[in-house]
């Protein structure tokens, strides 16, 4: 079981990356929206590795569902080039190398001192969606509160901000 | 030692004495009186200056009075120390600078002279320069000149006499040239200034001197500086000096008193001074500021001693100067016209005998002639003021305005006889009793050359003054004695005719007596012309020799020793015979030349070639004023002056401006160099750094907000990695 | 599984929208980087909540999504309005900075 774990861990993973890979290099809008649809995808697929089942579907509905429209819609509106073009990268994408490398040197460094090869815990149920809510309406009540008055804001907000007058 | 002895003696001193200091400062405070309000006083500041002479001729009587008393307090052989009295003015780095006065028998017999002389002159010159056109200035000069001299004398130091010296300079030339409208008058006036002034080198230079090579031993042994007279006569006497060092500053003070005495070399100045009115003649010119020059050798006597060695040598440069002064002078009396000339000359004549006296060692004798030829000398002058007031309409040409006179003048005339004789040396008029003693204790002294050149002089004297006595009184009267327009020449007159009030005009008309304010100075001084040699009469014996007695220092520290030749009248004989020989022969040849004109005689000196050469060269004063003029003078004020300039300009002036354009190229240098590059170029650079700077961060601040992510994550990232470095 | 598998490639997405902000002119673009390096966060969470066994990791999870689509929605609508504005959504262009 867990070599099989591992396996689409690992097919998995590489998808994800190489997708994000492509996000940030190409020279499409619509194709690095794609791409991402392919990452958030991935992601989904590992929270099911982590035993997260409600969180990896609401990652399908939301993120795919609504945040990649909002994204291609986005692109629509916004007259992007709907095809290739070149001039996706501003004058200093050089500059992102070193500093993406940077970061991850930092957080290689941290994560291979703290963890190392410590393993995950096998017998690790599923976590329902009863436990979630729990956590939810529970201790987690008030940031529940406030993150219904954000989106309320935000819906609000994109109303005001994207109407003609 | 011998300073102690001095003090021991308690001598009678007197309140005239202890104040003679008064003497000079009433006439210098009535000076500035007369400067102030003379003009409108009644007779125009003329009172103030006779009283002020009558209160210092008062207090100069008494200061003699005690004086004498003071002498005889000192016993047979007492040493009289004189009545000093000092003050402090300035002290500084330790040397205290006094005033004060020193009183002892020669500045007696000098203060009494003066004094008395003066106030004559005033009151002389209260008729003479009636009406003139600088009245009260020429009181207050006179004054002045008064108190300049009377500081002189009672000076207890170089520097008190070196002031007095200077004022009576400066009022020499004020009164020569008190007529200056006339050229002559002025250049005059600048002739004697100059003179006496180029010769006042040689008395800073002696003050110098002697301060700075005596005021160690002075205030060692005496507790005084080195410009007290008495400290340096001490000083010079105790053997201390170098003897080189003595010499120079001995001949450094003759050279002073050559020019202020009128002595060969430098007495040019003399006969010219005659361009300024009678009385200032009679004052200075004759009686009283030349003979500060015979003063200063007397004052600082044992200076003079010890240098020149007086009494171990046979000549020394006193003598010699003295001595051809006698001769030169006497010679050139002869050719002169002017009546005022010829008794200049014999004043420079006489005070040759008084020099010449001094540097043989006759210094009593000398003293005593400087009495006697200022009553007898300041007579003649005034004599000659009053012919030219009353008798010749201001001219003082013998030949062609005067002539027997001495049936209009006879009071003029009487006194004029009398000064003639004491001035030949005639017994027993004055001038025998100092003349004949000069020249008889010059021969005592080991001196025997130049007591010839005395009797040789002596006879001179007599030859020329009874010829200008003959011109003057005898023979027939002419030009204006003869009540015509006055024929002399120019510069013969006192030409104060045209700028003057009537008033100094109404005495012309025919010659006739003066006034009594004229003729009763004469009076006076003609009595005392006969008298005065009674003072201190060698021949009648050791009692008779008052003036010696109360005159003459006795041998101290503070004196030389002197000797005096006795009296005996086998030399007195020989020399009144010489005078005699002298009138007799003068009376022979002016008659002849001037009265009876005889072809033998008249035209003598053209038509001989030999003579006409000496005529000549006595006419041009032996060409020394060419000399001194042309030569000299513009020697120095040709090409020296310009020589001078030229220097100045090119070489002084070329050094500063070398210095100038050099520290303006560095300076230039350090501004181009120094400053615009380094100084300014730091503060540039330092502007630039910072801008720079500023340009370096801006890209900072873009505005691309991506850039700012990869700034915030990078430095996120770094901060990171240095906390998990550091922690692991 | 390790523990590291699920964080490493966490750090590799964040890393890699980390890039992608810095890198991209298009504004949706880097709003794109932005859900990469939300999604990794969120993986992150997942994944220690997992370790920990607790739903923690889950509810924050959930809450970090609701944002993101929240700041999306309110990002893109800025991005039009910018678009309006500026007929341009290139950020090079959009800087008035003078340098």
């Amino acid at each position: 079981m867990l070599v099989a774990q591992n396996i689409g861990f690992a097919i998995i993973a590489t998808l994800m990356i190489v997708g994000a890979l492509r996000v940030v290099t190409t020279s499409n809008v619509v194709h690095a929206a794609l791409w991402l649809v392919v990452v958030l995808a991935g992601v989904a697929a590992q929270y099911l590795l982590l035993a997260a089942e409600f969180v990896a579907v609401t990652q399908v509905l939301v993120y795919i569902g609504a945040v990649m429209v909002l994204f291609l819609f986005g692109t629509m509106l916004t007259r992007s080039r709907i095809g290739r073009q070149d001039d996706l990268n501003n004058s200093y994408w050089k500059l992102g190398i070193p500093v993406a490398l940077v970061v991850f040197a930092a957080m290689a460094l941290a994560l291979a001192n703290s963890f190392g090869t410590e393993k995950m815990p096998n017998d690790a149920a599923v976590v329902s969606t009863q436990q979630v809510s729990d956590q939810i309406f529970g201790p987690y009540l008030l940031p529940f509160w406030a993150l219904s008055f954000v989106l309320l804001a935000a819906v609000i907000g994109a109303i005001v901000l994207a109407r003609k007058d | 030692m011998i300073f102690a002895a001095e003090v021991a003696q308690e001598l009678s001193s007197g309140w005239f004495l202890e104040n003679a200091w008064l003497i000079p400062v009433i006439p210098a405070v009535t000076f500035a009186l007369i400067l102030l309000v003379g003009k409108r006083l009644p007779l125009k500041g003329s009172e103030l200056g006779v009283i002020s002479m009558l209160a210092s001729l008062a207090i100069a009587g008494g200061a003699a009075y005690q004086w004498i008393q003071r002498v005889s307090s000192a016993g047979e052989d007492g040493i009289v120390t004189p009545v000093v009295r000092t003050w402090a003015w300035w002290q500084s780095a330790g040397h205290t600078f006094t005033i004060g006065q020193s009183i002892d028998g020669l500045a007696i017999i000098v203060l009494v002279v003066v004094a008395f002389i003066s106030t004559l002159v005033q009151i002389y010159s209260l008729e003479y320069l009636r009406g003139d056109r600088r009245y009260t200035h020429f009181f207050a000069a006179l004054t002045l000149f008064s108190a300049g001299m009377l500081a002189m004398v009672i000076a207890e130091d170089m520097i008190t006499l070196l002031l007095g010296w200077e004022i009576m300079g400066l009022c020499s030339f004020m009164l020569i040239g008190h007529w200056w409208e006339e050229e002559t008058n002025s250049r005059a006036a600048l002739k004697a200034f100059f003179t006496v002034r180029t010769a006042d080198i040689g008395l800073l230079v002696g003050i110098s001197m002697l301060y700075v090579s005596a005021n160690e031993w002075t205030m060692k042994n005496l507790g005084v500086s080195g410009f007290s007279i008495r400290g340096i006569s001490a000083w010079a006497l105790s053997g201390e000096p170098n003897s080189t060092l003595i010499l120079v500053i001995a001949i450094a003070l003759f050279v002073a008193a050559i020019g202020k005495s009128g002595q060969f070399p430098l007495h040019t100045w003399l006969p010219d001074a005659m361009a300024g009115p009678t009385p200032v003649s009679s004052l200075l010119h004759s009686s009283t500021m030349v003979v500060a020059g015979v003063f200063l050798v007397a004052r600082l006597y044992p200076v003079f001693f010890t240098g020149f060695d007086i009494l171990g040598s046979g000549g020394n440069l006193i003598t010699i100067i003295g001595g051809v002064t006698i001769i030169i002078a006497a010679a050139l009396a002869f050719v002169q016209d002017d009546i005022k000339r010829v008794l200049a000359y014999s004043t420079v004549s006489q005070l040759g005998y008084m020099m010449m006296g001094l540097g043989a060692g006759a210094w009593m004798p000398s003293v005593f002639h400087i009495f006697t030829h200022a009553f007898f000398k300041a007579c003649l002058f005034l004599c000659a003021g009053s012919i030219a007031h009353s008798a010749s309409h201001h001219s003082f040409d013998m030949k062609k305005d005067m002539g027997g006179l001495r049936k209009f003048m006879p009071i003029t005339f009487a006194t004029w006889i009398i000064s003639t004789l004491a001035l030949s040396g005639v017994f027993p008029f004055s001038g025998f009793f100092s003349k004949d003693e000069i020249i008889d204790n010059v021969g005592y002294n080991g001196y025997g050359l130049f007591m010839i050149v005395g009797l040789v002089g002596a006879f001179m004297t007599a030859a020329y003054m009874t010829r200008a006595t003959y011109l003057t009184f005898f023979g027939a009267p002419r030009g204006a004695s003869a009540g015509q327009a006055p024929h002399g020449s120019h510069d013969a007159h006192d030409t104060h005719d045209t700028h003057d009030s009537r008033a100094s005009r109404d005495t012309h008309g025919a010659p006739h007596e003066s006034n009594l304010l004229i003729t009763i100075p004469l009076m006076l001084l003609a009595a005392l012309a006969l008298g005065s040699g009674l003072l201190n009469a060698a021949p009648f014996g050791e009692k008779w020799m008052r003036i010696s007695k109360w005159v003459e220092p006795h041998a101290s520290a503070f004196a030389p020793k002197l000797y005096h030749a006795p009296f005996t009248w086998t030399k007195a004989s020989i020399s009144l015979a010489i005078v005699f020989a002298g009138i007799v022969i003068s009376w022979f040849v002016s008659t002849a030349l001037y009265t009876r004109k005889d072809r033998r005689l008249v035209g003598l000196t053209q038509r001989v070639p030999a003579l006409r050469v000496g005529y000549n060269f006595l006419i041009n004063k032996y060409y020394l004023d060419a000399l001194y003029e042309n030569v000299i003078v513009k020697a120095i004020v040709g090409p020296i002056a310009k020589g001078a300039y030229w220097f100045n300009q090119n070489i002084l002036d070329g050094i500063l401006h070398s210095v100038a354009g050099a520290s303006r190229a560095v300076s230039g240098w350090v501004y181009r160099n120094i400053d615009q590059k380094l100084v300014d170029g730091a503060v540039n650079n330092s502007g630039k750094v910072a801008r720079d700077a500023g340009g370096a961060l801006q890209p900072v601040q873009s505005g691309k907000v991506s850039q700012y992510g990869a700034l915030l994550f990078s430095a996120a990232a770094v901060a990171a990695l240095v906390l998990v470095i550091a922690n692991t | 599984m390790l523990v590291n598998q699920f964080l490493f490639l966490a750090a590799i997405l964040f890393c890699i929208g980390v890039y992608g902000v810095v890198a991209r002119k298009n504004a949706v673009l880097v709003l794109m980087s932005i859900e990469l390096i939300l999604n990794a966060v969120n993986l992150n969470l997942v994944a220690f909540s997992l370790r920990n066994g607790s739903v923690d990791g889950h509810t924050f999870a959930l809450y970090v999504i609701a944002v993101a689509a929240a700041e999306v929605g309110v990002g893109l609508g800025l991005v039009l309005l910018v678009y309006r504005n500026r007929r341009s959504i290139s950020l090079d262009d959009l800087s008035e900075m003078k340098g």
